[in-house]
């Protein structure tokens, strides 16, 4: 039986990470090879990167990142944000990252995901989904649409359809995101999770809203998640991956323990 | 000096990464003579067995992995590595190295867990291992070390004492066979955290 994954993802603006942390151990906060190197001791199952370098001429940083951190931990991590073309994820595979993340460019052009997954193979394509609840709204009966621009602009998308699209097209991965959530730590979308976790036959990683160890649980059962991401709460140190896993193990769910 | 042998299968740099950072010197090469003069080699890669081989004939590295296997040298392989030196593969039917008797096999898709929920396939993310036997690459592994899958075939050897470890997936797999100097993990040992690389340390300094 496969274990549940707990992924730990970071922010990374121009080689950084964007949020402080309140670590011990003389790990410095900002610096994602640390970080990388602390969660890879700590337990963690994969990491995710996200870039957030407003301009596109400073990715050379973020790819400088990716190769030491592929030097320093040896556990699946992805790179996400940004990544617009073929060339953008064949650079940071190269560079020694085990899947790329897409999001808003697949939105604009769904042929990023068929074109990465037959140049790379799907299990490199992971699928960055934004999601906000709408409720009764035509042309999205799920009531969850698809969004960009951190939930500014809506696309008229319907969630769900948007999912099966892109396990279509050859994603790997799907990681979901409620825009909702995210950053409340009240809880993932558990409805939206179930929703798209039950349809499809790809990997479901939840996304946005943990703030204890009993939301992961909830999302891992209720919500039928294959995999949790995890931010603040580990990175202000309120709780750490080995406590994150023996609750879970309590609880009855399969987890790795490192 | 460890020969990583390039038969187009994949990114072969993350497993120089791992053997670098145990401090070991390696190359990765598509040379058949280097590859059959390597003290010993190491054959990662993802992807399809068939297209593997293809191109592994193509570059004559199929009779290099052929004499250094006569010649007793050291030889790992992972994921891919492990299905192809199987007879056949399952997948388009590909004339494998034939190391091993036996075939390489896809996971059925309607495997379902003891919840009764469908099993995805490919197999991918973290499962557990049980050795079926003693062996010196296995020196150190625990009954509840995890390693990393990302696979939909795996290899059935047809003599149990090549099957060196196995792991649940809706059905009981090999997930480590070998025999003699060869020895091979479905899992990715470059991407298994402390296990994984204890297995390839463990390579490293094999004298089988």
């Amino acid at each position: 039986m496969l274990s549940k994954r707990i992924i730990p993802c970071l922010d990374v603006r121009e080689g950084r990470t964007t949020k402080g942390i309140k670590f011990e151990n003389n790990v410095d906060i900002g610096d994602p090879v640390e970080m990388a190197k602390f969660y890879y001791e700590a337990g963690a199952d994969e990491l995710v990167f996200y870039d957030i370098t407003a301009s596109h001429e400073r990715r050379d940083i973020m790819i400088d990142v990716v190769k030491r951190v592929a030097e320093t931990i040896f556990i699946p991590f992805s790179v996400g944000g940004g990544i617009r073309t073929l060339q953008d994820m064949r650079t940071v595979l190269l560079a020694g990252a085990e899947k790329v993340s897409v999001n808003s460019a697949a939105v604009k052009n769904p042929d990023i995901i068929s074109q990465g997954a037959k140049a790379f193979g799907s299990q490199c394509v992971v699928l960055g989904m934004d999601v906000k609840h709408v409720g009764n709204k035509p042309g999205i009966p799920s009531g969850y649409e698809i969004v960009i621009n951190g939930g500014r602009t809506y696309m008229g998308m319907d969630a769900l359809e948007w999912a099966l699209r892109g396990q279509e097209l050859g994603a790997g991965e799907i990681c979901l995101n409620s825009i909702d959530a995210d950053g409340t730590k009240t809880g993932y979308e558990l409805n939206l999770t179930r929703l798209v976790s039950e349809n499809v036959n790809i990997p479901v990683i939840a996304s946005g809203g943990a703030g204890t160890p009993g939301h992961i649980s909830d999302v891992l059962i209720e919500g039928r998640a294959d995999a949790a991401l995890i931010a603040s709460m580990v990175h202000y140190g309120t709780y750490t991956i080995s406590l994150i896993k023996e609750h879970l193990h309590e609880q009855g769910i399969k987890v790795r323990r490192a | 000096m460890i020969s990583i042998v390039d038969y187009g299968a994949g990114n072969l740099t993350s497993v120089q990464r791992a053997v670098s950072h145990l401090g070991y010197e390696s190359l990765i090469t598509d040379d058949p003579d280097r590859i059959a003069r390597g003290d010993r080699i190491i054959f990662p890669g993802v992807g399809a067995a068939g297209s593997a081989m293809e191109v592994m004939r193509a570059r004559g590295i199929d009779q290099a992995m052929e004499e250094v296997f006569k010649k007793g040298n050291p030889m790992l392989g992972i994921c891919v590595g492990c299905q192809i030196v199987m007879e056949r593969s399952d997948e388009n039917s590909a004339v494998c190295l034939g190391l091993i008797p036996g075939y390489a096999r896809m996971f059925s898709g309607k495997m379902k867990d003891h919840f009764g929920q469908r099993l995805k396939v490919p197999h991918m993310g973290w499962n557990g291992f049980s050795p079926k036997t003693e062996h010196r690459l296995l020196d150190g592994i625990g009954p509840t070390d995890e390693f990393y899958f990302v696979h939909s075939y795996f290899p059935e050897p047809a003599a149990p004492e090549n099957i060196f470890g196995t792991t649940l997936y809706g059905v009981e797999f090999a997930s480590a066979v070998g025999r003699d100097n060869l020895f091979a993990t479905q899992f990715h040992l470059e991407k298994s955290g402390r296990p994984g690389l204890l297995i390839l340390k463990n390579f490293c300094v094999w004298e089988p």
